[in-house]
């Protein structure tokens, strides 16, 4: 443990990347191979199954701690992080002198995992005991390591970069290792520096992203060099038929099959060994179902043979990734789709459809089409150079997402709550409302859009002019106005105004304009009115 | 029957009817007690200025020069109308105070900011005996509490050694009036190297030297080129961040000395590769240690968490209250 919490410290005490591959790079070279195995699991954000929950860590804090429960509440909403939150309030070694002599996989393999089949005491007594023992920082890895959320300032390409220059192999061969289902092992980490096949049948390739396309597409060249295709609104996903199995995995990396019998029945469809990206949508026939109806599909427990008639489930294939068993990544965009086009049409279902390219044979017509994707039900076009490679991760440059512009309303600051993580200390969790009538009624929670001193300054607003508190909830005069921004719209029994509002986000601070003139819950509902003809269906 | 309130938050800041003055008036006043020389508590044009004689030149750089300020020993009290005041160290920074106000039988002291941790650049905290206590509350959440300051002292110099050891410069941020000198005072006991200053950090620290507090011996930020910055440490004012006057330094690393460093996101959201915990204002246990070592029956408190610890006083039995000031949280 001491040498993951010192790498934990260097990662966490810079901002310069540099400094960051440096520091993983040390850490490979001295650690344990297990140890490291397990370490780029964890900095990846893979997480074993969670022995105790967050509930239960809060519970123990309150009992170990002698001071009432609203203050520690209070103090865990400022601290933002329930981690952090025990190792600052249980008595420990503030200075960090003591360490664990265990190593990572001791800690990880000896003491947490085993944690999952003990019952309630013995799991409180293991875990408050370590907390006692260990020194703050100890004390607060730990408490990550449990709960499964360490993020520890490094993204995955970050650490594949870093594993890439350690055991001097292609960055492709790393990500390509990574992604699925691993093991954290001396073995795995063997088998990683000497480049073996160490894959499992089922193993997917890593998704290619999009970037967003800011401005107009002209830049971007001639418009015969480029593939436009619709911008579903479902799940990325990628088919692995390969043997006598055929996977679907999400681009969380999960193994989603079971969630959706009939798209695995017709990818059986496909020959041995090819392997497909696409899009899982709620279709019936041709109609696109909303977004929403595709989670409630995920969200069921069971699939019965009603929701599986209600809501059917598609497959629109986007690209070609192995054929006959060969990576066909490297070849260019315009091969790979007429292969995966003669490959539908041989299997011939209704379930696999080729994403079908755009009409519009110039940018301007274009521009009209995506101006018209709201009413087909999507979210905008994507532009892939026909020349292009299937890259891995959002390398710039070849992809291009471009979306159609959010819709909008204005809504008034009701409520403010603390954030969590960078947000810590600071008051940036706010609930949004609109006018019914002569009341404003909560329409939406949104965290993101203000600029750090914007945020600053409403924080301080905030606290000057609270009128109740609610727990850590503080409500507010009803006098500041904001500009929002959201994907879609869906009526809800879940939310007091009957409307939920999909990903809203700020777009800015209306200062310039009276809280009167806010929405009104009416314009909303007609705004839903609008777009109800595809629900219907 | 209930006595007047001997200190009262007035639209202008603190104000002693009873002596007819004001305590860190955030508007001009006629007489303004002053605790110590931070802007939130020292502002310009007021008549006259009453504070403790080891602050007096601190308080000099910082008010126009013809402002009238009238040096006090500590403890030694004088008459204002019909009150007795006189001012204790407060052991914030140099020359900080509390105020004490005596008048018809009843003693209310005023903290100003105030910390119980040791610092070689000013006096320590006395215990003033009172009736009621009016304490600042800044870092009054039991996640605030600070670690040994020689403790933090050896990081930062590690901290540098190691920046040093890969040819980088280490721009420590810390405010400029206190901390820094604190800073400097705490290393003279580690090293004998030299620091590099900010403009806003080297006149205050010849101040203070001029008071016979030892410090590392220090430069200004002026007068090196990118090459002599390699391996130094640099003392600068966190408004420094993100500047220009930075590009001086070429490849270096950045610190911040301050209690919020105690909290993780608190430091990640500032974009600082490293927090140093030190703080110059008291934790949660010396806050409530300081508040019932003054034995006040009644507890008032100002800026920070006030309302948190005015519940927590509260549910203990102690009676006490929030006062709404314009005191930053600053530091």
């Amino acid at each position: 443990m001491r040498h993951f919490a010192a790498l934990f410290e260097s990662l966490d005490t810079t901002t310069s990347t540099l400094a960051k591959i440096d520091a993983m790079r040390a850490y490979f070279e001295m650690a344990d191979a297990a140890d490291a195995a397990w370490a780029v699991y964890v900095m990846i954000g893979r997480r074993a199954k969670r022995s105790v929950g967050p509930a239960l860590l809060r519970a123990w804090m309150s009992e170990e701690v002698d001071l009432p429960g609203w203050l520690i509440e209070e103090t865990y909403a400022s601290v933002g992080d329930l981690a952090e939150t025990i190792a600052l309030l249980v008595p420990n070694d503030p200075e960090n002198k003591r360490t664990s002599d265990l190593s990572l996989t001791e800690w990880l393999t000896a003491r947490i995992q085993p944690l999952a089949s003990l019952d309630e005491p013995a799991k409180r007594r293991h875990v408050v005991g370590w907390w006692h023992e260990l020194s703050y920082r100890e004390c607060f890895l730990v408490n990550k390591l449990l709960t499964g959320s360490l993020r520890v300032g490094v993204s995955r390409s970050l650490v594949t970069r870093a594993l890439a220059e350690f055991f001097a192999q292609p960055r492709a061969q790393i990500e390509r290792a990574l992604i699925g289902e691993w093991q954290p092992s001396a073995e795995f980490w063997g088998q990683l520096g000497r480049n073996e096949s160490n894959l499992q049948i089922a193993h997917p390739y890593p998704f290619y992203l999009a970037s967003p396309l800011e401005g107009t597409p002209e830049r971007l060249g001639a418009r015969d060099n480029w593939l436009a295709e619709w911008k579903w609104d479902g799940i990325r996903g990628q088919i692995v038929r390969r043997g006598s199995q055929c996977v679907l995995w999400s681009r969380g990396e999960e193994i989603i099959t079971d969630r959706f019998p009939e798209i695995i029945d017709a990818a059986s469809l496909l020959p041995d060994g090819t392997v497909l990206d696409g899009e899982i949508l709620a279709r019936v026939g041709d109609v696109v179902l909303p977004f929403a109806q595709l989670q409630q599909r995920i969200g069921r427990r069971k699939l019965t043979p009603k929701i599986l008639q209600q809501i059917p489930a598609q497959f629109i294939a986007y690209d070609l990734l192995e054929l006959q068993g060969e990576d066909w990544r490297s070849r260019p965009l315009r091969a790979r789709r007429a292969r995966l086009e003669e490959l539908l049409l041989d299997a011939s279902t209704p379930i696999l459809r080729l994403s079908p390219a755009a009409p519009g044979g110039s940018w301007e017509a274009l521009v009209a089409m995506r101006a018209s994707a709201r009413s087909k039900g999507v979210e905008g076009l994507m532009l892939k150079e026909w020349q292009s490679t299937y890259g891995a991760g959002r390398q710039r440059g070849a992809w291009w997402k471009w979306k159609v512009d959010p819709f909008v309303l204005d809504a008034v600051l009701l409520y403010a709550a603390p954030g969590h993580g960078r947000r810590s200390n600071l008051y940036t969790d706010y609930t949004f409302g609109v006018w019914r009538s002569a009341e404003l009624v909560p329409i939406a929670k949104a965290y993101s859009g203000l600029t750090d001193a914007e945020i600053r300054r409403l924080d301080a607003w905030i606290r000057r002019n609270t009128l109740e508190k609610f727990g850590t909830v503080r409500s507010v005069p009803p006098i500041q106005l904001f500009e929002l921004a959201f994907e879609g719209i869906a009526s809800s029994s879940r939310h007091k105004s009957g409307i939920a509002l999909r990903f809203p986000r700020i777009l800015r601070w209306r200062t310039d304009k009276p809280v009167a003139e806010a929405n009104t819950l009416a314009d909303l509902q007609e705004l839903l009115n609008e777009q109800r003809p595809h629900d219907a269906r | 029957m209930a006595q007047e309130d001997l200190v009262k938050v007035t639209a202008r800041g603190l104000y002693c009817a009873a002596g007819d003055f004001y305590i860190d008036p955030w508007q001009p006043v006629e007489r303004a007690v002053i605790t110590h020389a931070h802007g939130d508590h020292l502002r310009g044009g007021s008549s006259e200025y009453y504070l403790a004689a080891p602050g007096v030149s601190l308080a000099r750089l910082r008010l126009p020069p013809e402002a009238v300020i009238h040096p006090l020993n500590y403890g030694h009290s004088m008459n204002f109308g019909e009150t007795r005041v006189s001012l204790h160290p407060a052991g914030h920074v140099l020359g900080s105070s509390q105020v004490r106000v005596e008048s018809a039988g009843q003693v209310w002291v005023v903290s100003g900011d105030y910390k119980r941790d040791p610092d070689p650049t000013c006096l320590p905290f006395e215990v003033v005996p009172c009736d009621v206590f009016i304490s600042e509350a800044t870092f009054a959440l039991p996640a605030y509490r600070w670690i040994d300051t020689t403790a933090v002292a050896r990081d930062i110099l590690s901290w540098w050694h190691e920046n040093r050891r890969r040819g980088l410069a280490s721009v420590l941020f810390a405010y400029a009036l206190g901390k820094a000198q604190r800073v400097l005072a705490e290393l003279a006991a580690l090293t004998d190297d030299f620091v590099f200053v900010h403009g806003a950090v080297a006149g205050l620290t010849d101040a203070y030297r001029a008071h016979g507090v030892a410090m590392l011996p220090t430069l200004p930020a002026t007068v090196a080129g990118k090459a002599d910055y390699a391996g130094a440490l640099i003392l600068a004012p966190p408004s420094a961040a993100g500047s220009t006057w930075m590009r001086r330094f070429g490849d270096h690393r950045t610190g911040f000395c301050s209690g919020w460093m105690r909290i993780r996101g608190d430091r990640r959201r500032r974009g600082y590769d490293r927090g140093f915990v030190l703080s110059d204002h008291a934790d949660w246990p010396s806050l409530l240690r300081t508040c019932h070592e003054s034995q006040a029956r009644r507890i008032l408190l100002t800026h920070g968490y006030t309302d948190a610890m005015c519940r927590y006083l509260v549910e203990q039995g102690v009676d006490a209250a929030a006062l709404r000031t314009e005191y930053g949280a600053e530091e």
